[in-house]
């Protein structure tokens, strides 16, 4: 049941002239907010989430979802979030749950930053007929190259050919750098899984698996997964490990830094707990710490055995939530013989985070990126380790500016979702998605067409695809890697000299 | 004596990856291996991680580095000597057999197979060790283990025998926050626990004579593996445990409310 001690937050109206009793709206919604009686819709609105299904399914658009003005005392401090929350908190003494990402309003320093681009006498580059290349490689690079001479026979002439020395670690090869985020099966349905395996493949680029395991209907596209570890060290064995084409330990997620993840039980279905292996109906946590991880030569040591595990034929990635030391954390991973630093930011999404974590700690990604960047190359090691940004990543200008910023490649999370039908309700944690994707009740997963899924999602990513070579055409530049970290593409508009040294950009104007 | 079934590395002055990559070669070349002897053995790491082969038998003369037989599933590794930290961990099936010590976090993430310690474990040992059907792991410590022992354990079980090399008894364990998040499977200890060296969401249960049934295979695979007498045997199984179990299955279920209006 739905608490309700509070005002409803939206306000839903059926234009009764346009309504023909179909009872679409009654089927379509999981929350309960319609129900049939004799011949009228009855409307419970303090249980609508504004998921926007019955909008949408609505044969006559007879149905209007707005945000509903209630009469609080208008307060600058004591806000009506805030006196909403504590009438649920007080009503029930526990940690308030939510979804999504941070949704308070701090600076997007994305939007507050502008690109660069040619005029007449460094000309743009026409990608229309130029080719523009966005290939990524992410993984370890060597120090320098060594070669060495031998000597062959060409025609009957004695040629000195130069033969690489260094051996290559190996390095994941994206076609494009978008890839799309961990988000586990069990916090995610099946189906909306497979839309976006088939959408990665078909773009070049690559999945996570989240810390569920895998389940067996991913195997054909586990080429194009990385497969995580998280602390509660879900599905995880050795052919989970082999099977995917990279491995990435979890340390933290940008929308709960330093705090673990907790599937409930009643999520853990017959399916989820197969792939989890843990069984049905049972809790599926996740503490907050790795128990073998306390220190930076720990988790080199879990590096180490993971990449022995797969016999050093797969990269390891470690992903970390965007925090205040994040630099100096993503250095020690940097000399953990990790291939990747993944780096979320505080605008990460997730199926379920303790509210006031998820709006209140962390940092943007934008200064994760560039203090990261920064400080690996202040150590001299940023040209031998890849780092992926996410958290946050709404468009291709996104993309671009986070390259630009430092990274090599970006997550996307949330937008992945959106293109499948995401609303962002947020209320992911109650696993009665209407859209089927955050959901594992069937009837709800079927909603969700796994084809059309796979096209919304292959087609963002190239659309962004298409938008970033345009981007990188306009700034004269005919290759992303001469985009990673070329700040002086950059300009800030409205920030503050902290602002733009963090950044370490210039202000629009010099 | 050396055959086809049973190949002999000497590890000494060999880096880890050597080490590895040697029994990788080793099994390789030759799948009739049903033995690896290693000699030497000097804190290298990983050994066993990721091995799947079910009729293998690894011995290992010396003291292996951390993360004994990570992830693996099937072989059997037997140790004459101590162990570093998180033998077994994330194992998936197999048996890890120690005539010594084990560090800190023995068994960690198990998820399958069976360990005994002949002497004592570390810190957080079992920690988050969980079943699946027909996969259930058990650690069987022959001493005593420290604090945090079976945290956040979700399923299989730990038994904690308490005695020394020669059988006799060790006396009280003083360890505490003993399965601190426990969400599934049990922890036998010989003797009397107290409440208060229980963690968050740990119980104390009745130790039937079904429970007796339960861990007296284990006893006696012990028992055989590090050769204690049938005195010694009969007095393991007719003790009194103190069984731990998990208050419920969801220890944290009521610890969050929707953010709902």
């Amino acid at each position: 049941m739905i608490p309700s001690a509070v005002p409803p937050k939206y306000k839903v109206e059926i234009d009764r002239d346009r309504c023909m009793l179909c009872g679409r709206c009654v089927v379509e919604c999981s929350w309960g907010v319609y129900r049939k009686e004799k011949d009228r819709i009855v409307i419970y609105p303090n249980r609508c989430g504004a998921c926007q299904r019955c909008v949408v399914m609505c044969p006559r658009d007879a149905i209007t979802v707005r945000r509903n003005i209630t009469c609080w005392r208008d307060h600058p401090l004591w806000t009506a979030e805030v006196r909403e929350d504590i009438i649920n908190q007080s009503k029930t003494g526990c940690v308030l749950l939510s979804g999504m990402g941070n949704a308070k309003e701090y600076p997007i320093y994305f939007d507050r930053i502008v690109l660069d681009a040619c005029q007449v006498t460094n000309p743009s580059i026409d990608p229309l007929r130029e080719p523009m290349e966005l290939r990524t490689y992410i993984g370890k690079k060597p120090k320098k190259l060594e070669f060495e001479f031998v000597e062959e026979e060409i025609d009957g002439k004695k040629i000195k050919k130069a033969k690489l020395k260094t051996k290559i670690a190996p390095n994941l090869k994206l076609e494009t750098p978008i890839m799309i985020a961990h988000m586990s099966y069990g916090a995610l349905s099946l189906n909306a899984h497979l839309a976006m395996a088939k959408a990665v493949k078909e773009c070049g680029t690559y999945m996570g698996s989240g810390e569920g395991g895998l389940h067996r209907a991913l195997y054909p596209y586990a080429d194009h997964i990385i497969t995580q570890v998280a602390s509660g060290r879900f599905g995880v064995n050795v052919d989970y490990l082999t099977r995917g084409a990279a491995i990435e330990i979890k340390i933290g997620q940008g929308s709960k830094p330093g705090i673990g993840g907790h599937l409930p039980g009643e999520k853990v279905t017959a399916e989820v707990s197969m792939t989890r292996m843990i069984p049905e109906g049972s809790d599926a946590i996740s503490p907050a710490p790795h128990h073998d991880i306390y220190s930076i030569e720990d988790l080199a040591q879990l590096v180490r055995s993971l990449k022995e595990a797969t016999r050093w034929k797969k990269p390891v990635f470690v992903k970390i939530a965007a925090v205040h030391n994040v630099a100096a954390i993503a250095n020690g991973i940097a000399t953990s013989d990790a291939d990747a630093v993944v780096i979320d930011g505080f605008r990460g999404g997730t199926g379920a985070a303790p509210k006031v974590f998820r709006d209140h700690v962390g940092i943007p990604i934008e200064m994760a990126i560039a203090a990261v960047d920064e400080r690996l190359r202040e150590e001299g090691v940023r040209n031998e380790v890849s780092i992926i940004a996410s958290g946050g990543i709404r468009n291709s200008a996104d993309v671009f500016k986070a390259i630009a910023l430092g990274a090599d490649a970006v997550y996307i999370g949330t937008a992945a979702m959106v293109a499948m039908g995401c609303r962002v309700c947020g209320r992911c944690y109650t696993g009665q998605c209407t859209w089927g994707i955050a959901t594992q009740r069937p009837e709800l997963v079927n909603r969700l067409d796994v084809e059309e899924g796979a096209r919304r999602v292959a087609n963002l990513i190239k659309a962004w695809t298409l938008e970033i070579k345009e981007l990188l055409g306009a700034a004269g530049i005919n290759a992303i890697e001469s985009l990673r970290g070329n700040r002086d593409r950059l300009r800030g508009v409205g920030l503050n000299e902290v602002e733009l040294k963090a950044l370490g950009i210039k202000h629009a104007g010099f | 004596m050396e055959n086809d079934e049973v190949v002999v590395i000497d590890a000494k002055d060999m880096n880890y990856r050597e080490l590895n990559e040697k029994i990788h070669e080793v099994l390789d070349k030759n799948p009739k291996v049903k033995k690896i002897l290693l000699k030497n053995v000097l804190g290298q790491r990983y050994i066993g991680n990721g091995l799947q082969k079910k009729d293998l038998t690894i011995e290992i003369y010396g003291v292996p580095g951390g993360d004994l037989g990570m992830f693996m599933s099937g072989p059997t590794i037997i140790v004459y000597g101590n162990t570093e930290h998180a033998p077994g961990n994330t194992m998936d099936d197999g048996k890890i057999i120690i005539h010594g010590s084990g560090g800190d976090v023995t068994g960690h993430s198990m998820r399958g197979g069976k360990i005994f310690v002949r002497d004592d474990v570390g810190y957080r040992s079992g920690i988050h060790m969980k079943e699946y059907k027909d996969k259930f792991p058990v650690l069987v410590i022959g001493g005593r283990a420290k604090d945090f022992l079976g945290e956040y354990m979700a399923g299989g079980m730990i038994l904690v025998l308490n005695i020394d090399k020669e059988g006799k008894d060790l006396g009280k364990i003083k360890g505490r926050m003993i399965g601190t998040g426990i969400h599934g499977g049990s922890i036998y200890i010989r003797g009397e626990i107290e409440e208060f060296q229980l963690g968050v969401a740990a119980d104390i249960k009745e130790f039937t004579e079904k429970d007796r049934e339960k861990i007296k295979g284990y006893i006696e695979e012990f028992c055989s593996y590090f050769n204690l007498n049938e005195d010694i045997r009969e007095k393991l199984i007719n003790s009194e445990y103190t069984k731990i179990a998990p208050v419920s299955k969801r220890p944290f279920g009521k610890l969050y409310t929707h953010d709902l209006r």
